[in-house]
């Protein structure tokens, strides 16, 4: 059938299964929301206020749902407002196709009214990306844009359209998408066989996983792995859920603010196994003490991460939930009984806020978890309230928590928890955040209300940006340069003049009548949560040193005790 | 430079970017690259690129790996020395007058290189080679006066048998 190149990108989203996009209309892209609106029966388009909330709207999205998120704009300021939201996906290895509108032929390179090169912007910040120039080559680039971004390492792809290419018409037939098969072809006999004969030398060995466990779906494989091994778990941040909190092996994160459990493990096993995680800065802390003692084994489906940022000892390259599979059927049962014995000493030793009568982050966390079902999925933003959420919400399941890990973005919380009630409208989507983030993008408020999207708000608001507070307190000698925010925000009548509905808890003894009733609400609401601003993320290992050197309590002028 | 030599030979897609692609990524990963050469090959859905730069062994794994990353990099093949030839191509602008030019003139034959042009004060000279031939004929020619010197960076094949063809789809 003769299409137009608006109805074919239209028709593209179709044929991938994809039932909803967000995004904001413009100049350059105005053919394509025609054609949405042709199509308007068939796919939900989500407006919402700024393209970075559209953009990680359709991360979150895709992180809970492992769909590909799509989110398209317009040419110009709308293309780069997409910018911080690629990046975030792309550090994360988050699967998304943004499609952006662009000038005429005759007017590109011409610095044209909204003309951007946003094919060389995004260059660095997508796994791929194309400028489509001929109306023939759209319905290929756009299955190719869908197939890159879910396959292998995830990622986002960026399809920049130009208007007459939108406007002219071509010959379009469907055709069913071919599935995406897990990578394979790089596991050789070898490669396991030397895996499993580090595993069956090991005393002390600790699985360590990451985000690559939840985007391969192998959270079974990783919790048989580990039953069959004896070993414990820790998950990096970027892994939470994919193995559950609170059984037995579990140790909890691994990282700058991880647990005093897995640092010590770390420093005192013979083998790390080392599942779908990249060895970020965050986590190994300082590269030359870093498990200096112990044998690397390193299972990824990127070769390019393997000996990147540590070298290890040996490696399995490919999809983690067949290597998972694999090690788990060539290996012998353990039990490590001693060495999960003193895991279960460190595990009960492990430091803990002191219990107060104050409303602290971990009591808000903990009435929280306690109001809301098991499959709740909680968004954060980024600084001090997402370490402590990490810390202390027992993510039970894969999919239930957007955060972003590598690009650390603030203000990204609001437009994934936007996405991932989109995904799921009958779960209970929660955002903790706080006032410093919130304030970077509350305009999705408005988005959140429109599509009566009952997501619980919960602004950890301590009137300061409390990490980088933290780091000036302890590291810079308590030069509080541009950190007390001085503000005057009512946030009560900031979401009633939103539309949603807003509440403040500044006591402890209101946590367990408030919030219940606050998620019950079935509506947006924000949560003024009024905390102190000399609340630390404990521990800490302090940028550059290693895990010896665990901060795990600091008194009032910032001494490391 | 530090580290060994090292010769990249890339099989890309002939399409807009992909020079940005692979020459950002040198630059964001703060890799040092030596030079890099890229045209059409006999087909002109593809080009073919040689990298070559200094590193040590693990860095020039690493930039192999994120090469191969690269959606448009269909394959990579290293050029070591004994299993490839490579050329470069150079062309330099010589002060030579009356009383230097017979000098100049008896260094490029003995090089084998060829001189296109002639003016009363100047020649330009042009040599193909390896860049250890290269390197010579410039340091010989240095004592006249090198006016002006384009090198085209190296381009190189695999000896023998071996055909890198396009697999990736």
């Amino acid at each position: 059938m003769l299409l137009s190149g608006a109805k074919i990108i239209v028709e593209c989203l179709l044929e991938q299964g994809v039932d909803t996009v967000f995004g904001f209309p413009g100049g350059q892209i105005i053919d394509t929301y025609d054609a949405l609106y042709a199509y308007r029966g068939r796919i939900r388009h989500i407006l919402t206020s700024h393209e970075q909330g559209a953009a990680h709207a359709a991360d979150g999205y895709a992180r809970v749902s492992g769909k590909v998120g799509v989110v398209i704009a317009t040419s110009g300021p709308g293309a780069t407002n997409l910018v911080t939201g690629l990046a975030t996906a792309f550090m994360d290895s988050v699967p998304m196709v943004a499609i952006t509108g662009n000038v005429s032929s005759g007017l590109l390179g011409k610095d044209s009214f909204q003309e951007v090169d946003i094919f060389g912007i995004t260059m660095p910040i997508t796994k791929h990306n194309f400028i489509v120039r001929r109306v023939e080559e759209l319905a290929d680039t756009m299955r190719r844009a869908f197939r890159i971004a879910a396959s292998g390492r995830p990622g986002p792809v960026l399809v920049d359209v130009l208007k007459d290419v939108q406007q002219a018409q071509c010959e379009f037939e469907p055709r069913q998408p071919e599935p995406i098969l897990p990578e394979t072809e790089k596991i050789t006999e070898a490669d396991i066989d030397v895996a499993v004969r580090m595993i069956e030398e090991s005393k002390r060995p600790v699985i360590f996983a990451g985000g690559g466990v939840i985007r391969a779906g192998a959270s079974p494989e990783l919790y048989r792995f580990a039953a069959r091994l004896g070993a414990p778990v820790s998950l990096s941040l970027m892994g939470l859920g994919a193995y559950p909190a609170g059984k037995r092996q579990y140790m909890g994160m691994l990282g700058m603010h991880g647990t005093r459990t897995s640092a010590t493990a770390v420093s005192q096993a013979d083998l790390l196994i080392v599942c779908g995680a990249r060895f970020s800065d965050r986590v190994i802390m300082n590269a030359n003490t870093f498990a200096k003692q112990l044998r690397i084994l390193h299972l990824d489906i990127d070769a390019a991460e393997i000996n990147k940022n540590i070298i290890s000892y040996a490696s399995v390259c490919g999809d983690v939930k067949v290597s998972l599979a694999m090690l788990t059927e060539r290996c012998g049962l353990h039990h490590h009984g001693e060495w999960l014995a003193q895991v279960a000493d460190w595990k009960a030793h492990e430091p803990r806020p002191a219990h107060s009568g104050k409303l602290t982050p971990q009591a808000l966390i903990d009435t929280v978890r306690a109001a809301v079902p098991d499959d709740t999925i909680i968004a954060t933003d980024v600084g001090q309230h997402q370490m402590w959420v990490a810390q202390r919400y027992p993510f039970q399941y894969p999919r239930t928590l957007c955060t972003s890990g590598g690009l650390g973005t603030m203000g990204y919380g609001m437009g994934a928890a936007i996405g991932a009630q989109s995904a799921f409208p009958k779960r209970r989507v929660v955002l903790f955040t706080g006032d410093g983030s919130f304030h970077m993008n509350l305009n999705e408020l408005a988005t959140a209300v429109t599509y009566r999207l009952p997501i619980v708000i919960v602004v950890m608001n301590n009137g300061v940006l409390g990490m980088v507070r933290q780091w000036q307190k302890i590291l810079y000698n308590g030069r509080y340069s541009e950190t007390t925010l001085h503000r005057q925000t009512d946030y009560v009548r900031l979401a009633e003049a939103f539309g949603a509905t807003g509440l403040v808890v500044s006591r402890r003894d209101e946590l367990a009548r408030l919030i219940p009733e606050a998620v019950n609400l079935g509506r947006t609401v924000v949560i003024d949560a009024r905390i102190s601003k000399d609340e630390n993320v404990l521990p800490m290992v302090a940028p550059g040193r290693s895990y010896n050197d665990q901060i795990l309590s600091i008194d009032k002028q910032g001494g490391i005790l | 430079m530090t580290g060994k030599r090292y010769v990249y030979s890339a099989l890309v897609e002939n399409r807009p970017g992909v020079l940005s692609r692979v020459s950002g990524l040198f630059t964001r990963r703060g890799y040092n690259i030596d030079s890099l050469t890229v045209a059409e090959t006999e087909n002109p859905a593809y080009s073919r690129m040689t990298i070559a730069l200094h590193s040590d062994e693990n860095t020039a794994v690493q930039i192999r790996r994120q090469l191969e990353k690269l959606i448009d990099v269909i394959s990579i093949a290293e050029l070591t020395p004994n299993q490839s030839v490579t050329r470069e191509h150079v062309l330099i602008k010589i002060a030579a007058d009356a009383d230097s030019r017979m000098a100049v003139i008896s260094l490029t034959n003995i090089f084998r290189a060829n001189i296109i042009d002639v003016s009363p004060q100047n020649m330009i000279i042009e040599l193909t080679g390896d860049t250890t031939k290269t390197e010579a004929f410039i340091e010989v020619v240095r004592p006249f006066g090198i006016l002006q010197a384009v090198r085209s960076g190296i381009s190189g094949l695999e000896r023998g048998v071996q055909i890198q063809n396009p697999s990736k789809v």
